[in-house]
């Protein structure tokens, strides 16, 4: 069992930070998390010891950060258990999603192909795919959710045809923290011949994923959601799928050759796909990153997630004004409104008690339909919360009235 | 200005009474009126503004849709406020609205109940609120006059 008080030491901003007069409980790690000292040092050394372009010069600095930088590939393919040739960095969740989806979707879906989906996605893996499919003729469809919002292997069977080329969906959910049966969906829709892409920005910072048990075509993630900088984020994909997806972007370091005559030839996969300069100090604190979750260990993340977020639902469930939306999640959110306020104004309020939840659809404004209401709040637990942080939630909802969100402004 | 505007408590009343029981809080769809769509785009705030204007008067206003408390009661009370107005009228007060909202000095007597939002501007992240049926209603007037200047 690891220590929760030396794990808390390790994040600078765990360290008495305060909000409107108050000790931070930062319960929004669904939307970043906060950084260790390692990742920290990763960023900074590079600026202050390390700075210069990564694969251009000849120079010792430039091949000691070029191998740094591929060394933080080696690190994530550790982390999925797959060939660092197979990941390719991006600047983010989105990126990755949205090089998937015109890469690969835009490519090679035609008129009718079915992209099949759900109620419960984010924005950033809903909306590129409906551009796909307004360019190409492709059909959205989505598979039904249970009333409390799960994707089930049967409702997937029953939405599963011939015509759906490509299979995604969000192998945690942001809003709802379901894990989603991955193995099995990937199974049946590749006995279908379609491709699986997940949204894997709610699931890896938070559980294993090891995309060859588990059999993913693609899969998202940023970085900033796991301890690691903003601005990098990761696409994994087959080898032979990556051959044949075509870059988002062109540009220095893409290409191997062009001429005068607009011939290119690109580079191999994963560097086709990084044209530009990378952010090569997000790059370098991801791999730092990598380290300290595989340092701690999934087993240990997840088992923390899951007490935390039972404490807090045992004690919510004992406010009768508080209806809570996903007390079975398997992760560490909690989704969840007061009787009769606003969630905006609940959130309003609880920052004056020093506590960061977010408020609203949280992106995927589909599931409203599924939830029955327009709007929620979300607070969402990572490894290093402890059970007072929920505590001091609970108290603060205890207080939250119409009137008192009214009164923060006087 | 009555003293009893310079009561917190009964501002803070202001503020629930005209969320809990919005006044003007029904379109009515009808020829005549036009119509606004407010939609946040930085929170859920997401209201319809309705408003018969004739050359020199807003006759009738009307809000409905989905917003927090401040924006519910801060679009109820302009709808009180600006009805029956003249659209210069109409004009100043919003001027001296978005004056308090902003941190100036500003005229309380114009602005009666809407004194309730003198400290929103403190809170930058919910100006937005307290401001989207006011915001609604000036493009309408100018809609408004666009047309009448034509």
């Amino acid at each position: 069992m690891q220590n929760i008080e030396q794990i808390r030491k390790d994040f600078p901003m765990l360290q008495n930070r305060q909000m409107n007069g108050h000790p931070l409980v930062y319960l929004d790690n669904a939307a970043t998390t906060f950084k260790p000292q390692s990742v920290i040092d990763a960023v900074v050394k590079y600026y202050t010891e390390e700075t210069c372009n990564a694969h251009r010069g000849d120079y010792e600095l430039s091949a000691m950060v070029s191998q740094a930088y591929e060394a933080s590939r080696e690190a994530v393919a550790r982390l999925l258990n797959c060939e660092s040739k197979e990941i390719v960095f991006t600047s983010g969740a989105s990126g990755s999603l949205n090089l998937v989806a015109y890469g690969y979707g835009r490519k090679f879906l035609k008129k009718g192909d079915v992209i099949l989906s759900t109620e419960a996605e984010h924005a950033s893996n809903i909306l590129p795919w409906f551009k796909v499919a307004e360019e190409t003729g492709a059909v959205v469809e989505y598979v039904p959710l249970t009333h409390d919002g799960h994707l089930t292997i049967e409702n997937f069977k029953k939405a599963m045809h011939d015509g759906v080329k490509v299979v995604t969906f969000a192998s945690v959910t942001n809003v709802l923290g379901y894990i989603a049966p991955v193995k099995e969906i990937t199974k049946i829709a590749h006995e279908y011949g379609a491709i699986v892409v997940v949204d894997g920005a709610q699931a890896v910072p938070h559980i294993a994923v090891d995309v060859r048990d588990l059999d993913i075509d693609f899969i998202a993630f940023s970085g900033h959601k796991m301890c690691g900088p903003t601005g990098v984020g990761v696409l994994y994909g087959k080898y032979d799928l990556l051959e044949i997806t075509d870059p988002f972007m062109l540009g220095g370091g893409s290409n191997a050759r062009f001429d005068i005559c607009g011939n290119i030839l690109l580079k191999k996969p994963p560097f086709k796909f990084e044209a530009g300069t990378p952010a090569i100090e997000a790059v370098l604190g991801l791999h730092a990153a990598v380290d300290y979750i595989l340092n701690l260990g999934y087993d240990f993340i997840m088992q923390r997630e899951r007490e935390l977020h039972d404490y807090l639902v045992s004690k919510m469930k004992e406010l009768d004004h508080v209806v809570l939306y996903n007390p079975e999640a398997e992760t560490g959110i909690v989704t969840f409104n007061v009787k009769g306020v606003f969630s905006q104004d609940a959130a309003s309020y609880l920052s004056t008690k020093g506590i960061a939840v977010r408020s609203g659809t949280h992106c995927a404004k589909i599931l409203v339909n599924v939830l029955e209401t327009s709007d929620t709040l979300r607070a969402s637990l990572y490894f290093y919360n402890t059970k007072e942080e929920c505590d001091a939630l609970v108290e603060a909802l205890k207080t939250t009235t119409v009137e008192n969100c009214v009164g923060i402004f006087f | 200005m009555s003293d009893l505007l310079k009561n917190p408590a009964i501002l803070r009343e202001i503020i629930m009474d005209h969320y809990q029981y919005p006044r003007n809080h029904e379109l009515t769809n009808q020829e005549g009126y036009r119509q606004v769509h407010m939609a946040s785009e930085s929170c859920i705030d997401d209201i319809y503004v309705e408003a018969k204007i004739n050359q020199q008067t807003i006759e009738d206003i009307r809000f409905d849709g989905v917003a927090c408390t401040l924006g519910t009661a801060s679009t109820s009370i302009m709808s009180e406020l600006l009805k029956g107005k003249t659209i210069a009228d109409a004009r100043r007060i919003m001027d001296e609205y978005y004056q308090m909202i902003d941190g100036k000095e500003y005229d309380e007597d114009l602005l009666q109940e809407a004194v309730a939002f003198q400290n929103v501007g403190k809170q930058a992240n919910r100006i937005k609120c307290a401001t989207i049926g006011w915001k609604g209603m000036e493009e309408l007037l100018k809609e408004s006059e666009d047309e009448h200047d034509q």
